[in-house]
């Protein structure tokens, strides 16, 4: 293993350390996701029990789907976040920091104790779905793979925010790891399409990628039609997003850097 | 190899002489830097002071009262130095600064040759760090928190090195406890032993035998010695403990709200003070109102 991978082994190590020893940080991975499952999955069930033909169905199918996805994103995020901020609570930062891990390793560290986490947290649900609602998540086909990697980057950089946040803050401003993902959850689109919401909200909508995501993922569960217009423009939302990210993470902790606030940072 | 660290400040681009030997022809551009470091409107205050009952105080942080101010040493290949002074002495600051952690508002660092404003990470590999006041996380246990640690720094025979820096800190019956089940005294052999995993050629503690019994804390350092001996390496030690001090350091500097109070070796400041030890010396200092 080269020095900077074993450097990323080493933070992303330290985090299966803890949850391989605390069963209730391991349980509360997988306990939001799989309640927001059957909270959405009952309401599915009820429509499409209560009204007659196939679209209520596939309304169903959409909204299972969509809250499925839509914990991607708010999994991927908070494992970020809470990563970093297990560091702060551990009082671990002034260790981590003055290691010769590099920011841009730290950066990739997060983002793989997300995804292990994300996977982790949202298998119970899969598997439910499929067993409670008959909703197979993979039944699409590969290209959900597409759609789960558009989420899970939307998470990451919607994280590398708030770890700016944080450097910024401090610990005060942990309550954002939470909350953010959930007050964009209106402009997302999750549930219904673009046009839904107000004209004057559409613009910020379409300037997320979960937008772009959800409305490729209505075409191709309602009409089986695979639009790619929209996969590409969550692709490049994406990639524009976490270059701003990670421009903003590496200003936050020069700064940080600046005002000393590394090794106080949980004060 | 050289294992040399060297801390020069600057206030408002004026350069104080330093004991550090620099190439010639360098005094131009570092004193450009230093200008241009000193615009950075952040004064060297981590956190600032903040006794708001008094209203002379307040002023001075309005106007940005200096953490550390003009401090200038070098730290010499396998040198103990000692970093004295009362709390809120500018220490922590110091070592902050000298792990990169935080950027001095102007004056240059360099560790192992390295600018620590600018190319830290280069030092870091070669250096370790140890405080008390820092912990490691508490649900790993002390293998794992090694463990964790020898991958950040790149150790090489992982393994081997944990079961022999953990029978050194006579810490091999703790290596499957959780960290934060251990005392405070066993706590600080865990950082003690993570601090010499990657053998640092500059190792810098701060209070390295706090909470430690007088058995351990003297074994810890004898360990220190043996480690200088063996090695080479420089190591900045700060504490409050005076005995240790005489014991281990070559150089000491005490510091006072910021600034250099004295330096030298233990005897020469023993003998400037007309005093028996490095304790009276140093109440002498903290008690007199002159820097």
């Amino acid at each position: 293993m080269t020095g900077g991978a074993q450097r990323i082994w080493g933070l992303v190590y330290r985090h299966l350390c803890m949850y391989q020893r605390s069963w209730p940080r391991l349980a509360e991975i997988a306990y939001w996701p799989t309640l927001e499952l059957l909270i959405w999955g009952f309401t599915a069930n009820f429509f499409s029990r209560s009204l007659h033909g196939s679209a209520p169905i596939l309304a169903g199918t959409a909204l299972v789907a969509g809250a499925l996805l839509w914990e991607i994103v708010l999994r991927a995020q908070i494992g970020v976040t809470l990563s970093f901020l297990e560091e702060i609570w551990s009082r671990n930062l002034g260790h981590i920091f003055v290691s010769p891990l590099r920011p841009a390793e730290m950066v990739l560290a997060l983002p793989t104790v997300s995804a292990i986490r994300t996977f982790i947290g949202l298998l119970p649900a899969t598997i439910i779905a499929f067993l409670l609602y008959h909703y197979d998540l993979f039944a699409p086909g590969p290209v959900m793979l597409l759609f789960f990697l558009n989420l899970l980057v939307m998470g990451w950089w919607m994280a590398l925010g708030i770890v700016s946040l944080l450097f910024c803050y401090g610990s005060g401003a942990e309550a954002l790891a939470w909350t953010v993902a959930f007050g964009i959850t209106p402009v997302a689109c999750v549930s219904y399409p673009l046009a839904s919401l107000p004209g004057w909200l559409q613009p910020l909508a379409q300037a997320l990628p979960a937008a772009h995501v959800f409305e490729g993922l209505r075409s191709l569960l309602l009409s089986s039609h695979m639009n790619w217009n929209q996969l590409t423009a969550a692709t490049w939302l994406n990639a524009l997003w976490m270059l701003a990210g990670i421009a903003v993470f590496g200003a936050e902790f020069r700064r940080a850097r600046i005002r000393g606030a590394l090794i106080s940072i949980g004060e | 190899m050289s294992s040399r660290l060297t801390v020069m400040y600057a206030e408002q681009g004026r350069w104080r002489p330093s004991t550090d030997r620099e190439p010639h022809g360098q005094n131009s551009k570092r004193e450009t830097r230093s200008r241009r470091l000193a615009k950075v409107n952040h004064p060297l205050i981590p956190k600032p002071w903040k006794p708001s009952a008094s209203k002379t105080l307040s002023n001075a942080t309005k106007k940005g009262a200096l953490a550390v101010d003009h401090l200038s040493f070098t730290l010499e290949h396998g040198q103990i130095f000692g970093l004295l002074g009362g709390n809120g002495a500018g220490k922590t600051t110091t070592i902050s600064m000298l792990l990169g952690l935080q950027v001095p508002t102007s004056g240059h660092i360099s560790v192992l040759g390295q600018n620590m404003t600018e190319n830290r990470f280069a030092a870091l590999a070669r250096m370790n760090f140890s405080s008390p006041y820092i912990s490691l996380p508490a649900r790993l246990s002390v293998r794992q928190n090694l463990e964790v640690y020898g991958h950040l720094y790149n150790v090489p025979k992982l393994k081997m090195r944990i079961d022999q820096i953990a029978e050194q800190f006579r810490l091999t019956d703790l290596l499957t406890c959780p960290a934060g089940d251990l005392s405070a005294g066993q706590k600080t052999r865990v950082a003690l032993a993570k601090s010499f995993l990657n053998q640092p050629e500059v190792l810098l503690l701060d209070e390295p035998t706090a909470s430690l019994d007088p058995d351990m804390g003297d074994y810890v350092r004898t360990a220190l010695e043996n480690y200088r001996a063996q090695t080479g390496a420089s190591i900045l030690l700060a504490s409050h403990n005076m005995a240790e001090v005489e014991r281990l350091c070559d150089q000491v500097l005490i510091m006072k709200q910021g600034r250099v109070a004295d330096q030298g070796t233990r005897e020469e400041l023993i003998n400037r003070y007309g005093r028996e030890d490095m304790e009276e010396v140093f109440l002498h200092i903290a008690r007199n109102n002159a820097i």
